[in-house]
């Protein structure tokens, strides 16, 4: 933390990212060295994993330690759950949802994936693109990761070689034509020796492009937010029980899209009654244009019937309302999906029920194959279902906006929430 | 467009701010955990800009083990007057009293771990659904795998193996009779995100955190403060030192950091120039390699 600044600080942004890989391919190490040339390892935790080292016998610290969290998973050496580290540099604050990259860590994966502005998937040199590699990016663009980084790992051990790289450059690109990538980035690393990692390798001088910490640092994400379509769903109803507030009436929410400014006429669904925006406010101080991912609290210029789960939106641009729709869903849970079955759904704050009325296909994540015969959705499986809600969702396709196209199932029976699901 | 982007710690805020509306909204009964550590007291900031201008709309609940620095009473007391919020305290000394909890014994002895039978049996009586705490995931290896909303069964136990997984910003608060959840709305902050916020939003905070002199006990490398709870070993002896606390728990469980700083901005410089962690402090992470992890199973914080 050299270089910190403190009005630096106060500009900095917020980039989350996802990794998945397996065991092998170093994904521990990679993010081992990125804390640790970054100088974000404090000295108490490398003592604690040079000692940890040195008890398994290591030569060398083993900077996977760094990101163990669990006993079972100290014990098994391996990541069960999604954990989230942090590290910052003068630039950014980062968030890094670390996931397995095994199959049966599928649902891992997708909740790594949900919130990520960037997914960096790692691929061994010597072995190319593999089941998993295609697993992993499918991954990305079924949860509409902006940004993907592919980290061509091991490199040392291809002799840093250019051809190595290049063929699995070609490789991908082959198998992601099938997927929908808004954007990719490949680089040659070795997340062992640090090559291309935080500083640039002396080993590949054919390389010219970034590393992968400037990458990072530097990819545009401020246009990743949705500041066209105007949605804004209750969460609160603020009504002070105090004498100098007793007309007050704050409608409290998060911002999911679009920029909202008093004198703005909106509608409220599901009534469809339309008001002005009177002050956009937060703690007493009025904001003078709001937008996504802003928490705020709204009046209006008149007395209008709204509670929590409703939503406002501008006049000409409303979302969806339906009741049945097309979702596509990863499972989650061990009890498998019954078509027919009843589940309760939850969309943005709202809470209804649903039924499954049909299951139109499973996707077999390792060639993208579609199955229309197989009706078996258990943990881990990804497939495309139809339902019918109790009440209409106020909704936008997953794919023109994260936030108003996702939706949990939960089971009413455990309250386990059983599936992700994206609306088509 | 790069006009409509919140910087981070603006971000984190409204985050923060959702998740705390969302267990206003989905519990019956939800409760801010307050030790009036630096990370509550950034937490009950965050619930009064959640819902004003009305009040905070649930109690803050105090777990007192009667080991707390004199300061942090007198500041918690005077802070609840001013914003006008409703506090509960409850005390580990009578959990003791009725034969609820033993007193550890030895030099080293703390009321940390028995903080967690007063805390469950005050949940119980209070019939609180949920309970928010100031928790980061940065803190600690155990925490880095916790939810926003993280489930408890009866017995106030938590599952590390069997959590729901949580996507998005959706938020699954369903539980069963008896079930209860732990809500930890500054997930996402680190340490310095707190102290950074703490002087942008100019949050007061117990003196304490600032430089002062003490009476303090070195014990393996840690200075802790000395008081009428410390049983002095033989080889140890009071020394007076310019110090200030980087954490605030227990006087038995904190140690001091020797420094100079008087300031937010001093304090501010010193943690981005240190080289520790702020657990670092803590004797209570020091018993073994999974402290944090056993604890929180148990139903600690």
């Amino acid at each position: 933390m050299s270089d910190f600044s403190k009005d630096g600080y106060m500009n900095m942004e917020l980039l989350r990212f996802t990794t998945a890989g397996s065991v092998d391919d170093g994904k521990s190490t990679l993010i081992g060295r990125l804390l640790y040339d970054s100088k974000q390892i404090f000295e108490d935790q490398l003592e604690a994993i040079e000692q940890r080292s040195q008890q398994r016998g290591f030569e060398h610290v083993d900077l996977s330690l760094l990101t163990d969290g669990l006993k079972a998973e100290r014990e098994q050496g391996i990541t069960i759950d999604v954990a989230y580290r942090y590290f910052a540099t003068p630039k950014r604050k980062f968030i890094i949802a670390d996931t397995p990259g095994h199959i049966q860590y599928t649902r891992n994966m997708v909740t790594g994936a949900s919130t990520a502005n960037v997914a960096l998937i790692l691929v061994d040199a010597r072995k190319g693109v593999l089941e998993q590699t295609i697993r992993h990016s499918f991954i990305a663009s079924l949860l509409q990761i902006p940004h993907l980084i592919i980290c061509i790992n091991k490199m040392d051990l291809v002799e840093y070689s250019e051809e190595a790289f290049n063929k699995v450059v070609e490789e991908f690109r082959h198998v992601s034509s099938k997927l929908d990538i808004k954007d990719v980035h490949f680089l040659p690393i070795s997340a062992l020796k640090g090559d291309n990692v935080v500083d640039k390798s002396q080993n590949m001088p054919w390389y010219q492009g970034a590393t992968l910490m400037y990458l990072l640092e530097n990819i545009h994400i401020s246009s990743d937010e949705n500041h066209i379509d105007c949605r804004f769903p209750v969460q609160y109803v603020i009504r002070p029980q105090q004498t100098e507030y007793h007309d007050y009436r704050g409608y409290a929410g998060r911002i999911v899209s679009g920029i909202y400014k008093p004198g703005d006429k909106v509608k409220i669904l599901p009534s469809g009654e339309s008001a002005v925006i009177k002050t956009v406010e937060l703690f007493g101080e009025n904001i003078e244009e709001a937008y996504a991912p802003m928490s705020v609290t709204m009046t209006l210029d008149r007395d209008v019937d709204i509670s929590r789960g409703d939503m406002i939106v501008r006049e000409n641009n409303a979302p969806n309302m339906e009741q049945e729709f097309d979702v596509m869903i990863c499972w989650m849970n061990a009890n498998k999906l019954q078509l027919g079955g009843k589940y309760a759904i939850r969309h943005t704050i709202k809470d209804a029920r649903c039924v499954i009325k049909d299951i139109r296909y499973k996707i077999d994540i390792n060639t993208l194959h579609r199955n229309e015969n197989d009706k078996e959705i258990g943990m881990n499986d990804i497939a495309r279902i139809n339902i019918k809600t109790t009440v209409p969702l106020y909704f936008d396709s997953y794919r023109k906006n994260r936030y108003t196209g996702s939706v949990i199932l939960i089971d009413e029976g455990t309250n386990e929430t059983v599936a992700a699901g994206m609306i088509v | 467009m790069i006009l409509y982007h919140l910087n981070h710690l603006r971000e984190l805020e409204a985050e923060a701010i959702y998740v705390i509306r969302e267990a206003a909204s989905q519990f019956e009964r939800p409760a801010m955990l307050f030790s009036g550590g630096k990370d509550s007291i950034v937490m009950t900031h965050l619930a009064r800009k959640a819902f004003y201008p009305a009040r905070i709309p649930f109690p803050l609940l105090h777990i007192d083990t009667g080991h707390n620095f004199p300061e942090t009473i007198t500041f918690r007391d005077k802070m609840v007057e001013e914003i006008g919020a409703r506090l509960e305290v409850r005390y580990v000394q009578d959990s003791i009293d009725k034969g609820r909890a033993r007193e550890e014994k030895g030099p080293n002895a703390s009321r940390n771990v028995l903080q967690t039978i007063t805390l469950l049996d005050a949940l119980e009586e209070l019939k609180i659904d949920a309970a928010m705490g100031g928790a980061r995931r940065d803190e600690e290896k155990a925490r880095a795998k916790e939810r926003f909303f993280s489930h408890r069964d009866e017995f106030g136990q938590w599952d590390p193996k069997n959590q729901r997984p949580e996507l998005w910003m959706l938020l699954n608060g369903r539980k069963h009779i008896g079930e209860h959840f732990r809500v930890f709305p500054l997930s996402n902050w680190t340490e310095m995100d707190v102290w950074m916020y703490i002087q942008l939003e100019n949050i007061p905070i117990p003196e304490i955190y600032f430089t002062h002199e003490r009476d303090v006990v070195d014990r393996d490398g840690m200075l802790l403060a000395y008081s009428e709870y410390i049983t002095l070993k033989e080889t140890e002896k009071v020394e007076k030192k310019i110090v200030r606390f980087r954490t605030i728990g227990d006087m038995t469980c904190t140690g001091a950091v020797e420094s100079p700083a008087s300031s937010l901005s001093e304090i501010i410089d010193e943690i981005a120039a240190s080289r520790t962690t702020e657990r670092g402090t803590r004797q209570d992470d020091k018993r073994s390699e999974t402290a944090m992890e056993d604890r929180k199973k148990a139903g600690y914080f």
